[in-house]
Formats: C-alpha cells, structure tokens, sequence
C-alpha cells in the first residue's frame, strides 16, 4: 500500500466522521431552534407586517396596506376636514417611559454598586449566602413582588402607619398611583439584575491596585472613583443595560403601582390589543421598543467593543 | 488558592500617605446601604406572608394568627382550577424546554465549533432579549392567525408558548454542566469499544443529571410565574394562577390574595433552594 492511498482512506475517514458530525449537531439543535423560531421569531415578523395594516373592527386586522399606525404615532388627523397635527400623546409616554427607566437604572446603580462591592469584599462562605439572598428575590413571581410593595405604599400600608406613629408626618404620604412608586417598584423589580453582573466584576478586583493607590496619596474617595469603579466597568454596564431593557418595557408595576394612569410602553402596548383594539398601532408601538432596545444594545456592544480593543 | 499565598491585605492595617487607612477594602456606608437593599427586597414580601395569617379581613390591622385565608383559598373553585392549569402547562413546557435545551447543549458543547455557532446562541436566547411585552403580542398575532387559518383552539397555544421562552433557562445550567464536564470518562469509554449511544446512556447522561435537573426546575419556576405572554395568549377559561392573582388585585385586595400568593412563592422558593443544593452537589 502506498502512502498516497493512506492519505486519501484517511481523508475519507475523516470526511466521513465530520459529515456524521454535522448531520447529528443539526438533530440535536433542531427542535430547540424550530420551537424558538415559530414561536418567537417568526411572530416577530408577523408583528412588522400587522404594523403596516388597517385595524379590524373588533380588534385583529384587516388585510389592507397602511402606514397609519406609525403616522398616528406623531399626529392627530382632524376628523373633520383630515389635516393632520402634531400628537405628542404617544411620544410622551416613550418619553416617559425612558426617563423612568434610565432613573430606575441609575437608583439601581447607587444601591447595588455598594452592595456588590461590599458583599464581594466579604469572605468566601458569606458571599454565597449574600448572593442567595440578592438572588431569591429575582426566582419569586414579579407579580407577586409588585404586589407586596403596593401592600406597604398605601396610604394605610405599613411605611406610612410607621411614619404616622413616630411623628414624622401626620397625614399618609401618598405614594401609590404616582411616578414615586413606579420608579420605587422598577427599582425593587430590577435591583437584582444590577448587583449580580456588578459582583461578578468586583469579585475579580486586584486589591493591591487599591493599595498602591492609597500608597499614592489618593484618599477613599479618589481610590472608589479612579480605581474600583474604572476596573468595574464592564460590570456597571452590563448591569445598567439588565436593568433598563426590562424596565422599559415593564407592564406590571406601572400597570400596579401606577394604578393604569401613569402609563408606561408597555401598558400602552397591551391595552391596543385589549380594551381599544388597534392591533396595527400596537404592533408599531412594540417595533419602535424593538427599536429603542436595539439602538441601547448597540451603543452597549460599541462601548465594550472599544473597551476590548 | 491564591488568596493563601499572599499576606491578606485587610489584615496590613497601617498609616498610608492618603490617610488613616484601616481596611483596605472597606468603603463606609457600604454595609449600610447593602443592608438597605436586603430589606428592600425582603420586606415587602414579608409583610404580605404575614398579613396572610391574619383572621382579620384587613390587611393592616393585625389582629390574631389564623389559617382561615388559606382554607379559603383552597375551597375557591376559581384558585383551584387555575392551579391546575398552572402546574399543566408549567409540566408540559419544562417537560419539551428541557429535552430540547439538552439536545442543544450536546450539540453546542460536545461537537467541534462550526460556523454560525454565535448565530445558533442567539437564536437560543432570543427570548431573553426582547422585552416581554414584544414577544406577548407577537405570540398573540401569530396564535390568533394560526386560530383563524385551522379552527383549532385550546390550552395548546399556552403550553408551546410557555416552551418557547423556558429554553433558555434550561439551556444556561445544561450547557454550564457539560462544560465543566471533562471529557476523559467519555474518552476511555469509546477508547473501550462502547458505541456512542452506550457513551450516552451510560456516561453523559449520569454525570449530566444534576444540570438537567437544574434546567427543569428553572424553567418549572420561569413558567409557573409567566405574567404577561400567558395574560396576552390566554384564552378563555385559561386562566393561570398569577393571572388569577392580577385579575383578583384588580378587584380589591384581601387576605386571600396574600394567602394564594404565598403559596406560590413558597413553591418558587422551595425550587430555588433545592436547585441551590443540587448546584452545590455539582461544584464538588
């Protein structure tokens, strides 16, 4: 037998394994990728077609091509004579909802920095135990939570009936129905997504970093913001990004807290398919969030694209 | 490890040109605010675990412990039927999720990296990325085209909806296990002569059980607290328990709401703490 044989029995041997190889990574990745395509992604597309549809009498659509749900997004056509005018009703809610959100993110930010930050200078068998307990929070129901913290908001809920009886105040904060309490509940919903990505770059910290610079004159301050947070960025960004994309889209706590009239993006979304039935504007509405949460991931991937470099 | 080789810094107190630095590592008000966070998160559920054992109907006065609001909870017909739906589709979802979440980590752990690897992650975790709400009401286009085009209706729709976002969950754990996992035992099993399925059942499979369990519980969890596909999807008479809960707040708020919701977060709760054990199995 030549060499020249060997090599090509070889080859074949090998073609043949790496043909075998492909053939079963595609069964085994199928029904995971078929489910999440036809039941995620595909709706996906059908969203961006409802969008440039006509609304259905009672709710659904109609088959007709229209760009009207993005128009009415931004104006107010006059029922009587069609000119059309600038509604600023929808864009102030996604303005809203964006100024919750990013305040929702930078109050998570304040607390969890601190608290990652001091449960990762913790010894070993104490960080799991802190860990767990930042964590538990994010596996109970959201609703449930949102729940509990219109329990102690209210006017008679158990913060005011403290207050009340320590003289603080002498007649119940009204807290709920308010932005306070939206941004109080987006805050207690997301907190846990801050501190945990915050953890895991704290934990890794090089502490004679810190060291060398309290040896060169920095006092604490100095060392927190030239050092500590410096080498935690990637973790403050993936923590703020955890925090905002869910809390842009919320729909339970707005939808509680907020008692349905401080809408966020979310409820507005919802309530199209719901009680006013404008199946094409509330698939536009969603593509714009699509939209706004694509643009933040992607600032998000150039900023830690530089950092990397 | 490496902590052992070198001198613990918080233990090298001395005067620093910066100032009177004690502990290295402490930042003041830093215990404070961990503290505030820990009760944040705690005390309003504690308050409504609480007030669940109340006999009073208020939820503010308490007056005497009580296990009346759970004998209630559990006589209402309404709270009954929409348990059983939640366990129904939160068994069948983790049920289809974790099958095919462990197909795909084989898959993407135990075969060479290929092209389109990035694109296959995406995909996989495309749910966790898009906002709730989003995949809510593009689920609902797609089922009520779906029931409009074949006539068909039912808990069906519920339950592969349900699937579709619990594979990610299950996927994190599976695919963290079979990581760690070397392959050395798998290696000397085949180099024995043991044809792959036989590698499977009687290697892969054992040393891979902890992760499994791991993702079905996950996604069990992920799929019993489903709030907004499930109130977007359901149709009618599916009614889950958290949306039974949200329907019920909208209606005022009693002590059985309290007792209802704690039941339900203590099944959360006892899940994650099983999990947290079972992970601790597996680090070791």
């Amino acid at each position: 037998m030549s060499g020249r044989e060997d090599d090509a029995t070889l080859a074949a041997v090998i073609d043949h394994t790496r043909r075998r190889e492909r053939v079963t990574r595609a069964w085994l990745l199928a029904p995971a990728l078929i489910i999440i395509l036809a039941i995620s992604i595909l709706p996906l597309g059908i969203t961006i077609v409802y969008s440039f549809l006509t609304p259905g009498t009672y709710g659904g659509v109609t088959w007709k091509f229209s760009t009207d749900s993005y128009v009415q997004f931004l104006f107010q056509s006059d029922i009587f004579d069609g000119t059309l005018a600038f509604n600023s009703a929808y864009v102030s809610i996604f303005l809203r909802s964006i100024g919750l959100a990013l305040g929702a993110t930078i109050g998570a930010l304040l607390l969890g920095f601190p608290t990652a930050y001091f449960i990762a200078t913790k010894p070993r068998e104490q960080r799991n135990v802190w860990l767990f307990l930042i964590t538990l929070p994010f596996w109970t129901n959201l609703l449930i939570r949102t729940y509990a913290m219109l329990l102690i908001i209210r006017d008679e809920g158990i913060i005011n009936i403290v207050l009340m009886k320590l003289g603080i105040i002498s007649s119940p904060l009204t807290i709920l129905y308010t932005d306070t309490a939206v941004f109080i509940g987006l805050i207690y919903s997301f907190l846990p997504f801050m501190v945990l990505p915050l953890y895991a770059s704290l934990e890794k910290l090089d502490f004679s970093l810190v060291e060398a610079g309290y040896d060169l004159y920095a006092n604490r301050l100095k060392v927190l913001f030239h050092v500590i947070v410096p080498l935690a960025k990637p973790g403050i960004v993936a923590g703020c990004m955890l925090v905002f994309i869910p809390a842009l889209g919320a729909y339970i706590t707005p939808e509680l807290l907020g008692g349905g009239k401080k809408l966020m993006i979310g409820n507005m979304i919802a309530m199209q398919f719901g009680a006013s039935r404008n199946w094409p504007f509330g698939s536009a509405a969603a593509l714009i969030l699509m939209a706004l949460v694509v643009i933040v991931l992607l600032i998000n991937a150039r900023v830690t694209g530089r950092e990397a470099r | 490890m490496t902590e052992a080789k070198t001198v613990p810094l918080e233990k090298k107190s001395a005067w620093r040109p910066g100032g009177w630095a004690r502990d290295l590592k402490a930042m003041p008000g830093f215990k404070t605010i961990a503290w505030i966070c820990i009760v944040t998160l705690y005390l309003p559920i504690i308050v409504l675990i609480w007030f669940s054992f109340n006999e009073n109907r208020s939820v503010v006065l308490w007056t005497g412990f009580s296990f009346d609001w759970y004998a209630k909870a559990l006589e209402n017909d309404g709270i009954r039927n929409a348990a059983w739906v939640s366990v129904k589709i939160a068994l069948f979802a983790t049920v289809i999720s974790t099958i095919a979440a462990t197909m795909a980590a084989l898959a993407t752990t135990r075969t060479r990296p290929f092209a389109g690897q990035g694109l296959v992650y995406g995909i996989i975790n495309q749910p966790l990325m898009i906002p709730e709400i989003v995949t809510a009401i593009a689920t609902l286009s797609l089922f009520a085209l779906v029931k409009k085009l074949t006539g068909l209706t039912g808990i069906g729709y519920l339950m592969l909806a349900h699937a579709a976002f619990c594979i990610p969950f299950a996927y994190m754990p599976i695919r963290a296990r079979l990581q760690t996992m070397t392959l050395t035992l798998e290696q000397a099993a085949s180099d024995l002569y043991a044809p792959p399925l036989k590698v499977f059942t009687l290697i892969t499979l054992p040393l891979l059980g902890p992760g499994i369990v791991a993702g079905a519980m996950l996604a069990f969890v992920v799929s019993l607290d489903d709030v907004i596909i499930t109130l977007m999807v359901a149709g009618p008479g599916e009614t889950t328990l958290p949306i039974y809960i949200l329907g019920a707040i909208r209606r005022g708020i009693t002590p059985e709401i309290n007792a209802v919701s704690t039941i339900l977060v203590a099944v959360s709760i006892l899940l994650v703490v099983l999990l947290f054990f079972v992970q601790r199995r597996m680090q070791r």
